[in-house]
């Protein structure tokens, strides 16, 4: 294609063509110039940048901006890491413009649309442009009001093609006919459900774009505010408490929420995909047992870390090789594991030890005595998870260091958090003497995500219940019957919405019509204890008055109540 | 008043431990066996420091007399109150003891010590320490000094100027204060690489790469020796494990008996490395044919090798040293100032080839006699003190030089003179004209004047060493059977020591073809196929949103992705059932990329959760 030619043909036509189509061709047009000069490519970008300024849309003007951007640099074609899409410029510049809502299900749009094959990284960085392709190629004779509207529909929260798809999957929609004219008017209808979010969207883009100076200058000067400019959008972005996403929920989708059981249950029944692959990955893993045992000898640790749970990985390394050793396995991921469980299973069940201990220094310095005296005791100690939220604190992670650093002490430990590699630093390092091995299994996480609060899961509150009725029982008959009055209380309001809880006055009140207490310091002594236990939460209204409530689900409550009634 | 000292040292932390511990132990057999050391981290307050000075002192105690008294010590550690007085009280009770009931066997493990030992207090961080807590703890311990000796010891990691900002001038002017420098971490580097490397009589040696890793960690991640000497046993470790024929890795006297009794295995082993093949390659074909067949003569050529390679290693150890002594005197030190940088370059390639060691000889060519003389007399001191053999005429010819250099000295001076005239020429013409002139004919003269004695034989002495380099100095993988001393998979290392871990997650989303070999995860660079992983899929979707990501959109996106993979006959009939397992398979993949740190749930909208990663990765 020759440039005057071309040129010729896009002056003419600038008054008519729609914005898309303008872009589209500005697009090879670039794509094909950083193939072939640097220098040509800058004047290409001037003489487009020239023809555009009378073209007021503003969003046409940002695109073209940002691609020829990405362009020059030409950061999608070499990039050192191989990292590709995710580290290159132009993504980040393109962070949270108005487009961005959208991109998430364009992008799995086109992905359903490719199956089996591969999305090229450019398509992927401006989705919306390849999703118009093939409209544009047939509209490019219809009138401007359907172009318009389907801009639209780029920009809308959830495209109606990916509504309707979810609800009822449907063969048809799956060919290309969604893309006929036909379809627009559905979309138009569509488009009115959301436009309270549309026109929240459209105002901060316009503003954006107004604010962004109109592109200039050379290329190098470009090139140094990159840093720059990825700074400042980050806390732009940051600052601003406008969230642009769809205000759908869960519950309109009308999904029950899947509990724990059930979730497990379908799980199992949906195949693991790619099993032969990952037992293979697995295998390979395996054959570095040996020299692992090897380097924990010689008085390294090991970490491993990689995608996937490396439950099952370390569980086989204890069942092969561990057998005749002692060893601890610590499950890193279980929400109720502490340090002080981890110190008392070594003295009491490793050293045999009974008797408690102040503080887990001291507790730290006994074992540490122990196993510098006895040079003939060793242990293994296996941790799954070392990142947990239980195991990340400060104490506890010196704690673990300094055991770790002991020569007769074998840790081998699993991390899973991208951030876990900054919970130490060069004192604990040093003391953990790590050896890293990448261990990527693309298991999924069973049991480590069986205890995670997931949004989508319902919580059972078994677990709640059980600890209820734990507490409960050593408690005092009176005691008892506060929390039962509490709870009726709570129970009573279930449905109001306002409802804040029981204050201190009235429930003092409540009591001592009951007999439980007999003056207001008994029953504050008493709710101190509930405190402890986690029982009760305590919050301050706004008229200064305490408010008493039970951090337990309605449901969970009841089925207390009911077995409190079972045991009187 | 209390006596103290300070020790500054540098950044680096995890060594400081090592120091401290060998400090003290030093100290505790040559002056003292009353040592405390205390960390600021322990000592919150007055008390907590008092509690921890004493149950260190106390424990010393134990150790210096044996068992008798355990029992009282026991109760008092428990019992006792933290004072002055009872710290006092203990201290004349332990120093008067020996006095008083001399069993001999303590005298002679005490009489190391002084009459009445100091009670030696270090601070390992001195700037980490309340300023409360230790102005109270100086000026209580300073009203005491009389019956306590006590020597405080700080460590500090900023300028000795701290003491002064930390501590008032009441307190300071307690102190009598001396202040000692601690070695740096580079230096310690160069002792360990000196001994440990640059010895011929340490078989297992590291590859240029290997070396070049280890070093960069130290430069440019930690300062700490003790990581390096962690990367050092590693590499041991390795080489050992995944080298067949590092058994022949030892002293040269052992290494030839097991050549001797190899099996037909090792052999196969040894035939197998790449650089007995070149070997082999580049013999007559019958000797060839031997080699290759019969073991007795396998191992025969491979004791020959083997003491080759010992030889070469004095002999190269010697000149690299020697190398050293001119390059460390040359501005700008364009092979580097350490004897690791020399030896860096070195083990990577033909040296001479290099540009920078071309620039080195021209600046060698241009050294003046006094640092050549001086220069030539160390080598001469290297070259005698090595063990090499082949060095003799070495030594000859460089003494040669020395006297030739001496020789010179008469020379110099006619040289003087004719400068001196020249001089006096220019001085006695003002005339403008004649002056150019004259200065162009200098100029003339100088560049065509013949080379004066002194730089013809500087010529030679740099040619010499050239010429000792080119011999001697020949990169380490050139020569046969290297693969048996050389560790050379410097990528192991930075697997194991310098791990990416956020690097590997991210290549493992992005682009899991890398780690399942699955036709149908192959992809270009960068993208993803839709059959990928749940967890990619859904992390691929997450990349395309901001700060908030709202679950029902990402679901649906999913499922898209999901069904548009399966293809069109995932039929309406078992809809419901698989829009089932599709909602749990997104769970799944949701809560894994919770667990992995990606997301968060939030409060701010519902049903949404928070980016926790921008940008890249």
């Amino acid at each position: 294609m020759s440039r005057p030619g071309g040129q010729g043909r896009d002056a003419l036509e600038v008054k008519f063509v729609p914005d898309e189509e303008v872009l589209k061709h500005i697009a090879e047009y670039t794509g094909m110039k950083v193939q072939k000069n640097k220098t040509q490519l800058v004047g290409s970008v001037k003489r487009f940048v020239k023809k555009l300024e009378n073209i007021s849309d503003d969003e046409a003007q940002e695109i073209l901006e940002e691609k020829n951007y990405v362009a020059a640099l030409g950061l999608c074609t070499q990039d050192p890491m191989g990292n590709g899409s995710s580290v290159s410029g132009g993504e980040v510049y393109s962070f949270q413009t108005p487009k961005r809502s959208s991109k998430m299900a364009e992008l799995a749009s086109e992905l359903a649309q490719t199956p089996g094959q591969s999305v090229a990284p450019d398509h992927s960085k401006c989705p919306d442009k390849t999703a118009k392709a093939p409209q544009n190629n047939k509209h490019t004779s219809s009138d401007k009001v359907l172009q318009r509207n389907k801009k639209k529909e780029i920009v809308s929260t959830t495209p109606y093609r990916l509504r309707k798809r979810l609800t009822a999957p449907d063969p048809y929609l799956e060919s290309e006919s969604e893309y006929s004219a036909s379809c627009s008017e559905e979309d138009e209808e569509d488009q009115k459900e959301v436009s309270t979010v549309l026109s929240g969207q459209e105002t901060p883009a316009k503003t954006k774009a107004a604010s962004t100076p109109p592109p200039r200058n050379t290329l190098a000067k470009k090139n140094k505010n990159k840093m720059g400019n990825l700074v400042e959008e980050y806390f732009e972005a940051h600052s601003s408490s406008k969230v642009l996403t769809s205000d759908r929920t869960l519950q309109k989708l009308r999904k029950r929420r899947l509990n724990q059981q059930t979730l497990h249950d379908l799980l199992k029944k949906a195949p693991l995909a790619y099993a032969a692959e990952i037992k293979e990955l697995n295998q390979q893993h395996e054959r570095l047992f040996s020299k692992w045992m090897l380097q924990l000898h010689l008085g390294f640790n090991i970490v491993l870390y990689g995608l996937g749970s490396k439950r099952d990985l370390l569980e086989k390394f204890r069942t092969s090789v561990l057998q005749e050793s002692v060893h601890l396995v610590v499950n890193g991921y279980f929400p109720s594991i502490t340090l002080r469980s981890i110190l008392n299973s070594i003295t009491e069940d490793v050293l045999n030890h009974i008797g408690t201990f102040r503080s887990p220094p001291d507790q730290l310095e006994f074992i540490i005595k122990k196993f510098k005296e006895d040079s003939s005791l060793e242990l293994y100690v296996l941790i799954h998870n070392l990142d947990s939220q239980m195991l990340r604190g400060e104490r506890s992670q010196q704690i673990l260091a300094q055991l770790s650093s002991l020569p007769s002490i074998y840790l081998i430990a699993s991390i899973d958090h991208i951030n876990a590699p900054l919970l130490w630093d060069q004192a604990k390092l040093s003391l953990y003497n790590w050896l890293w091995y990448e261990t990527t299994t693309f298991s999924p996480y069973v049991e480590e995500t069986s205890y995670e609060n997931s949004l989508l899961v319902q919580q059972s509150g078994s677990l709640a219940l059980s600890s209820l009725t734990h507490v409960l029982r050593s408690l005092t008959l009176n005691a008892r019957g506060i929390f039962r009055l509490l709870a009726q209380y709570q129970l009573k309001n279930k449905d109001n919405p306002s409802y804040a809880g029981l204050s201190f006055q009235d429930f003092y009140q409540q009591c001592r019509e009951a007999f439980l207490v007999n003056s207001d310091l008994t029953l504050r002594a008493q709710l101190t204890e509930f405190r402890d236990h986690k029982l009760i939460r305590t919050k301050r209204g706004a008229d200064g008055v305490e408010y008493l409530l039970i951090p337990v689900d309605d449901s969970t409550l009841a089925d207390f109540l009911e077995k409190e009634d079972e045991d009187i | 008043m209390a006596s103290d000292q300070i020790r500054n040292k540098g950044v680096n932390v995890t060594d400081h431990d090592l120091t401290f511990r060998s400090l003290s132990e030093v100290l505790q057999n040559n002056i003292t066996p009353y040592i405390a050391l205390l960390e600021a981290k322990d000592c919150p307050g007055i008390k907590n420091l008092m509690q921890k000075l004493m149950g260190q002192l106390m424990n010393c105690y134990i150790d210096v007399d044996s068992s008798e008294d355990e029992d009282y010590v026991q109760v008092s550690h428990n019992r006792i109150r933290c004072s002055m007085t009872s710290l006092i009280n203990w201290y004349e009770h332990v120093t008067k003891k020996p006095d008083s009931e001399t069993p001999s066997k303590k005298r002679t493990s005490s009489s190391r010590h002084w009459q009445s030992p100091p009670v030696v207090v270090v601070f390992k961080d001195m700037e980490s320490f309340s300023t409360k807590v230790l102005q109270d703890f100086i000026v209580i311990s300073s009203q005491h000094i009389h019956e306590l000796p006590l020597v405080l010891i700080f460590g500090i990691a900023t300028s000795p100027m701290i003491i002064h900002s930390l501590l008032p001038h009441f307190v300071s002017s307690l102190l009598c204060i001396e202040l000692f420098q601690s070695l740096s971490c580079k230096d310690h580097l160069s002792t360990i690489i000196d001994k440990l490397l640059l010895r011929a009589s340490f078989p297992f040696k590291l590859g240029e790469k290997v070396l070049q890793v280890l070093i960069n960690i130290f430069l440019y991640h930690d300062f700490s020796v003790q990581n390096f000497i962690k990367g050092f046993q590693l590499c041991i470790v390795e080489h050992f494990c995944s080298q067949p024929v590092s058994v022949l890795c030892c002293q040269l006297v052992d290494a030839k008996k097991r050549a001797d009794s190899l099996s037909h295995d090792q052999c196969e082993n040894i035939r197998k490395l790449p650089s007995f093949r070149r070997y082999v390659e580049s013999q007559v074909s019958e000797k060839q044919i031997a080699l290759l067949t019969v073991d007795t003569y396998l191992k025969e050529i491979t004791q020959k090798l083997l003491e080759d390679l010992h030889v070469y290693h004095e002999n190269y150890l010697s000149v690299l040293r020697c190398l050293h002594v001119f390059t460390s005197f040359l501005p700008k030190y364009p092979l580097g100032k350490q004897i690791r940088e020399l030896y860096c370059a070195c083990l990577e390639n033909q040296v001479w080839e290099t540009e920078e060691y071309e620039s080195s000889l021209q600046l060698a060519r241009m050294l003046n006699k006094s640092d050549l003389v001086t220069m030539l007399q160390q080598c001469v001191e290297i070259f005698v003190s090595s063990s090499g053999k082949e060095f003799d005429n070495t030594v000859e010819k460089l003494k040669e030089f020395l006297t030739q250099f001496q020789k010179l000295e008469e020379e110099a001076f006619q040289e003087q003179d004719v400068s001196v005239s020249s001089q006096k020429e220019l001085q006695k013409k003002t005339d403008l004209y004649h002056l150019q002139k004259t200065l162009l004919e200098l100029k003339e003269s100088r560049r065509s004047k013949k080379l004066t004695k002194f730089e013809m034989l500087r010529f030679e002495v740099v040619d010499y060493i050239d010429s000792l380099v080119r011999n001697y100095l020949v990169p380490a993988n050139h020569k046969t059977l290297h693969e048996i001393m050389y560790f050379n998979t410097a990528s192991v290392l930075r697997e194991h020591l310098n791990a990416a871990p956020r690097i590997a997650l991210h290549t493992a989303l992005n682009n899991p073809y890398r780690y399942l070999k699955n036709q149908a995860l192959k992809s270009d660079e960068g993208s993803i196929s839709n059959k990928a992983p749940d967890i990619c899929i859904v992390y691929k979707l997450h990349l395309e949103c901001g700060r908030l990501i709202n679950l029902v959109d990402w679901l649906e996106a999913f499922s898209t992705v999901v069904m548009g993979a399966e293809g069109p006959n995932a039929d309406a009939a078992s809809s419901d059932q698989v829009d089932d397992i599709i909602h749990a398979r997104f769970i799944r993949a949701v809560s894994e990329l919770e667990l992995l740190g990606f997301i968060k749930p939030s409060k701010q909208k519902t049903d949404h959760v928070a980016r926790l990663t921008w940008g890249g990765c």
